[in-house]
C-alpha cells in the first residue's frame, strides 16, 4: 500500500486534471503561481520574512520543516505513527529521528486508534503529541477515539483534564491512482465534532505555517494533508519559525462577480476556473477557507455581500459534505444579498473509483460551468 | 530483536548459510521496520549491522567472522563465505525478526487451551486466615484498618447513592459492591503520583485517595461544585488533584490513553507508573488490543488491571470470550499477567504492590486479571435477576464476599470491634444523608458553563449560539429548567 504510492511521480492523470499544467508538470507547481503570490500580510504572520531564508520548497519537505522546528521548539514534542522512524511514506519526517532521537520520533504499531489512544495519553500529560495517521482513509479505526475522547476531553473534565497538544496529521485526497482506499477526503465526518480543529493547507508555506499553529494550539486539531500536492506544489517558504492563524479563512484571488470557497488542493483546481472564467469576463473571488472548525463565516459573508454569489467546491462526496454546511449558513446570512442559487461543485456519491476517478472529481470544466450558470442565473 | 540476540547462545544456528547474513537482517529489517520497540526506542537502528555492536561478546565474535570488517552497511555483503560446520544446522532453525524460531519434523498445533485453567492466587481463606503457605505483603494496623474502614464507606456509599436514584433524586448510579476489595487494595498498593485510567467502576480509587463524600454527591448531582460542571451523567467522576482521570461512557477507551500517559511518565523519569481498569466486556473491543500492544511494544509502565466480574450488563465471559479468562491474553501481547482473587484484599494488595514495583523498576506494562463478581446490577438501568440466578448473586453477596472475608482478617488481629463496625457504619451513613443534602440545594452550573471548554476559548460559532439560546430563554422561560442560573 505505502510503497506503491510513494512511487507517485507520474503526474499525467494529474495533469489531465490540471490542464494548463501539462506542459510543465514535471517541475511541478507552476499551476500553483496565483496561489503562492497570496495576499498574506507577511509582516504580520511572518516575522522576519525580510530575511532571505525563503527557499522554492515542495509540501512534504515544508510539513518537514515545521516538524523538525516543532521538535526543536519544544522538547515536550513528539512524531510518531506507523513507518515514521524512516522517515514516511510520504517522506514528510525524515530526519527527525536522526535529529531528535528514536524516543522522541518513533513507529507505532499499526493501529489507528492505538495511536491516536496513545496520542490523548500523551497529550493529557502535557506534551505535544504529533500523531501521523498514514492516509485519511485508514482515519476511521481511531474515530471513536477522536471523537468520543479527544474532543470531549476537555469538556467533560469541566477543563481539569486536556488533550491540547493533540495534533493528528493524515494525508486526504486525490492522487491520480488512489482508488478507494487512498484517495478519501473524510474532512466533512470531523466537522461534526465540537471540541476539535480541522485545518488543511493548501501550499507548502501555508502547510508550514498552519502545522505549527496546529501544533501549538491548546486544542486537539485534525490536520489533512493534500498528498497530490506533497511533491508537486513548490513555492518560497520561509526558513524560520512562523505560524499562521487558525480560523482565518484568506481571500487569495479579489473578484467581483461570484465567491468560490475551497481549500486543499481543490483550490488550485479552482483557481484554474477562475483564470478560465476571468478570459470570459467573469471576475472571480477565490477564498481559502484552511481552517474548516471552527470556520470563518465572516470573510465568506463578506465576500458574497460583494458577489452576490457563491461557489463552494471539495473533493468529498456532495450529500452532507461541508459545502452543503457552507451553503446553508451563507444563506441564512445572506439571503436578500444572493443572486443565484449557491453552486456546489464537488465530488460524486459514488465510493472514490479508481479509473472513474476523472469523472469522479470536481474538475476545472465543472466548476467552470457552474461559474457561468451561476453568473447567468 | 536486539534482545533475543543478547540471549542467543548458539549464534551457528542463528543464519541461513546460503543467504549472505547481512542481505537477510537487511531483508528482514526492512520488512518489520516497525516490530521492535527496543530497536525503535533504544536507539538502534534496524538498517544499520552496527546495532549489534552493542549486544554480548558472542555477537561480536560473530560479525567479525561473517561480516567483512569494512562493511557498515547491510545488504553489501552478498559474497561472504560460509564455513562448512554451519551447514549442519541449517534445517533446524530459522531465523526471523524477534527471535530464533527451531524448526520441528512434527505438525502440531498449539492447544487452544492448556489442560488446567490458570490458578488464582489467594491469600486469605473464607475463614479470614492466611492460606498456609501464601506468600503476601504486610500490611500494617493503620493501613488494614484504613482499607477495612474504606471498603465499608464504599459499600455505603453505594447503597446510599443508589436508594437516591431510585427516589428520583440523581439520575443515574452504577454501584461497585463485590468489587470493593479491588478498589480499595489497588488504591492502597499504590502511591498518589500513580495515574489512574479508570473505566467507571473504581471510585474507592478516588476515596482513598481522599476524594471527599460531598465530591462525590457533588459529581451525582451536577451541581455548580462538581468538577464536571454537570456536564456528565452520575459517577462520572474525574480529580486532578488526584490523579485520577475523568471517566468516559465509552468501555476500553482509556487502554491505548494510559501507554500514552505512562510513556509521558517514562520520558520524565518519573517514580509512578498508570493503572488503568477496564472490565471482562472490555476486554473484547479493539482499544484493549491497542492499549496492551502499544504498551508492550512502546515499553510504557502502565499496570493493567482487568476486573472480570463475570458480567458485560447482561452477557457473562461464556459469551464474551473462549479463553481462560484474561490472564492468558497477556503473554500474547508479551506482558506479564497474573490472576488474583479480587474478592481477597490481601492478595490484591499484595498483587498490585509487587506488579507496581515491576513495572516501575523494569518500565514495562503488567497485566492483572482480578477475579470477583458484580453483585450489583450493572446500574440503576438494569435488573440483572432478568438474565441470571438469584441464587448466584447471593453466593457472591455472602459466601464470597470481600468485605466478610477482610472483615474476619482484621478482628482476628484484633485491630477492629463490632463497636468500631456500628459506629463507623452510623456516622458514615449520616456524613452521606448530609452530603446528599447539601449536593441537592447546590445550584446547578450557570448557563455559560454550557458553552465553555468545549474549546480553549469559545469560538464565535459558540458565542453565537449562547446569545441565541439567551433571547429564546427569554421569550420561553417556561420550557427551561428553573434552578440554572441563565
Amino acid at each position: 500500500m505505502a510503497s506503491s504510492l510513494r512511487r507517485i511521480g507520474k503526474l499525467e492523470l494529474f495533469a489531465s486534471r490540471f490542464e494548463s499544467s501539462t506542459s510543465n508538470s514535471s517541475s511541478g507547481g507552476t499551476w500553483l503561481r496565483g496561489l503562492s503570490t497570496t495576499t498574506i500580510n507577511e509582516e504580520r504572520l511572518i516575522p522576519h520574512s525580510q530575511e532571505t531564508g525563503n527557499k522554492p520548497i515542495n509540501l512534504f519537505s515544508a510539513i518537514n520543516q515545521a516538524l523538525h522546528i516543532a521538535l526543536e521548539t519544544d522538547s515536550r514534542a513528539y512524531v510518531f505513527g506507523e513507518d515514521v522512524g524512516f522517515g514516511g511514506v510520504f517522506r514528510c519526517t525524515s530526519g527527525l529521528s536522526d535529529r531528535f532521537g528514536k524516543q522522541r520520533v518513533f513507529n507505532t504499531p499499526l493501529c489507528e486508534q492505538g495511536i491516536v489512544g496513545f496520542a490523548i495519553g500523551l497529550a493529557a500529560m502535557g506534551n505535544r503529541a504529533i500523531a501521523e495517521i498514514q492516509f485519511a482513509d485508514y482515519i476511521f479505526p481511531a474515530f471513536d477515539q477522536i471523537v468520543n475522547e479527544a474532543a470531549k476531553f476537555r469538556y467533560r473534565s469541566g477543563n481539569q483534564f486536556n488533550c491540547g497538544g493533540l495534533t493528528i496529521r493524515a494525508p486526504y485526497g486525490a492522487v491520480g491512482h488512489g482508488g478507494h482506499y487512498h484517495s478519501q477526503s473524510p474532512e466533512a465526518f470531523f466537522c461534526h465534532v465540537p471540541g476539535i480543529k480541522v485545518v488543511i493547507p493548501r501550499s507548502p508555506r501555508e502547510a508550514k505555517g498552519l502545522l505549527l499553529s496546529s501544533i501549538r494550539d491548546p486544542n486537539p486539531v485534525v490536520f489533512f494533508e493534500p498528498k497530490w500536492l506533497y511533491r508537486l506544489a513548490v513555492e518560497e517558504v520561509p526558513e524560520n519559525d512562523y505560524m499562521l492563524p487558525l480560523s482565518e479563512a484568506e481571500v487569495i484571488r479579489e473578484g467581483s462577480d461570484i465567491t468560490l470557497v475551497g481549500w486543499g488542493a481543490q483550490l488550485s483546481v479552482m483557481e484554474q476556473a477562475c483564470v478560465e472564467a476571468e478570459k470570459d469576463g467573469i471576475s472571480c473571488e477565490l477564498i481559502d477557507l484552511k481552517t474548516l472548525l471552527p470556520w470563518d463565516k465572516e470573510t465568506i459573508e463578506s465576500s458574497v455581500n460583494k458577489t452576490g454569489r457563491l461557489l463552494v467546491s471539495h473533493e468529498a462526496p456532495i450529500t452532507g459534505g461541508f459545502g452543503a454546511e457552507i451553503s446553508a449558513s451563507i444563506i441564512e446570512r445572506c439571503f436578500l444579498r444572493l443572486e443565484a442559487p449557491v453552486a456546489r461543485v464537488c465530488g460524486l456519491d459514488t465510493p472514490f473509483p479508481l479509473v472513474f476517478e476523472p469523472f469522479y472529481l470536481p474538475t476545472k470544466n465543472k466548476i467552470l460551468d457552474a461559474i457561468k450558470y451561476t453568473v447567468n442565473y | 530483536m536486539a534482545i533475543w540476540f543478547s540471549r542467543s547462545r548458539k549464534i551457528a544456528h542463528f543464519l541461513k548459510p546460503k543467504i549472505a547474513p547481512s542481505e537477510f537482517l537487511y531483508k528482514i529489517c526492512s520488512n518489520y521496520a516497525n516490530s521492535s520497540s527496543f530497536r525503535t526506542l533504544g536507539g538502534e537502528n534496524c538498517r544499520n549491522p552496527q546495532v549489534f555492536s552493542d549486544y554480548s561478546t558472542t555477537i561480536l565474535a560473530f560479525r567479525r567472522r561473517w561480516w567483512r570488517p569494512e562493511s557498515t552497511r547491510a545488504g553489501e555483503q552478498v559474497e561472504t563465505p560460509y564455513s562448512d560446520d554451519d551447514y549442519e544446522d541449517e534445517n533446524q532453525a530459522l531465523d526471523f525478526p524477534g527471535g530464533r524460531v527451531t524448526f520441528t519434523p512434527e505438525m502440531k498445533f498449539i492447544s487452544e487451551a492448556s489442560d488446567k485453567r490458570i490458578p488464582c492466587y489467594r491469600v486469605l481463606g473464607d475463614d479470614g486466615h492466611p492460606i498456609s503457605g501464601s506468600r503476601y505483603e504486610q500490611v500494617d494496623k493503620e493501613t488494614a484498618v484504613k482499607m477495612y474502614k474504606s471498603m465499608v464507606i464504599l459499600q455505603i456509599m453505594d447503597n446510599i447513592f443508589y436508594e437516591a436514584q431510585r427516589q428520583g433524586r440523581i439520575s443515574f448510579y452504577l454501584t461497585s459492591l463485590g468489587e470493593e476489595a479491588i478498589n480499595i487494595a489497588t488504591a492502597a498498593a499504590l502511591t498518589l503520583d500513580d495515574v489512574i485510567l479508570p473505566q467507571y467502576r473504581e471510585p474507592g480509587i478516588l476515596l482513598w485517595r481522599g476524594f471527599t463524600l460531598q465530591e462525590f454527591a457533588n459529581q451525582c448531582f451536577g451541581n455548580n461544585a462538581d468538577y464536571g460542571k454537570g456536564r456528565q451523567m452520575p459517577i462520572h467522576y474525574g480529580s486532578n488533584k488526584h490523579n485520577f482521570f475523568t471517566i468516559s461512557s465509552p468501555i476500553a477507551t482509556q487502554l491505548p490513553q494510559a501507554a500514552g500517559v505512562a510513556y509521558s511518565l517514562k520520558m520524565d523519569k518519573k517514580e509512578a507508573c498508570v493503572v488503568a481498569f477496564t472490565g471482562d466486556g472490555g476486554t473484547s473491543e479493539g482499544d484493549f488490543h491497542a492499549g496492551l500492544n502499544f504498551a508492550a511494544v512502546l515499553e510504557a509502565p502502565v499496570l493493567f488491571i482487568c476486573r472480570n466480574n463475570g458480567w458485560a450488563i447482561s452477557t457473562p465471559t461464556s459469551e464474551q470470550f473462549r479463553s481462560d479468562g484474561v490472564v492468558v491474553k497477556g503473554q500474547a501481547y508479551g506482558i506479564r499477567s497474573i490472576r488474583v482473587d479480587g474478592n481477597d484484599a490481601l492478595a490484591v494488595y499484595s498483587t498490585i504492590r509487587a506488579a507496581r514495583e515491576m513495572v516501575i523498576r523494569e518500565q514495562k506494562p503488567i497485566l492483572v486479571e482480578a477475579l470477583s463478581y458484580r453483585v450489583g446490577h450493572h446500574s440503576t438501568s438494569d435488573d440483572s435477576t432478568k438474565y441470571r440466578p438469584i441464587n448466584e448473586i447471593e453466593y457472591w453477596k455472602t459466601a464470597r464476599n470481600p468485605l466478610a472475608r477482610f472483615q474476619k482478617w482484621v478482628h482476628k488481629n484484633g485491630w477492629w470491634t463490632d463497636d468500631d463496625e456500628s459506629e463507623l457504619r452510623g456516622s458514615i451513613r449520616k456524613q452521606l444523608l448530609t452530603a446528599i443534602q447539601v449536593a441537592e440545594k447546590t445550584e446547578k452550573p450557570p448557563l455559560a458553563e454550557m458553552f465553555s471548554d468545549v474549546y480553549s476559548h469559545l469560538p464565535s460559532n459558540l458565542h453565537e449560539q449562547e446569545k441565541s439560546l439567551r433571547e429564546t430563554i427569554k421569550r420561553h422561560r417556561q420550557d427551561y429548567p428553573t434552578d440554572v442560573p441563565v
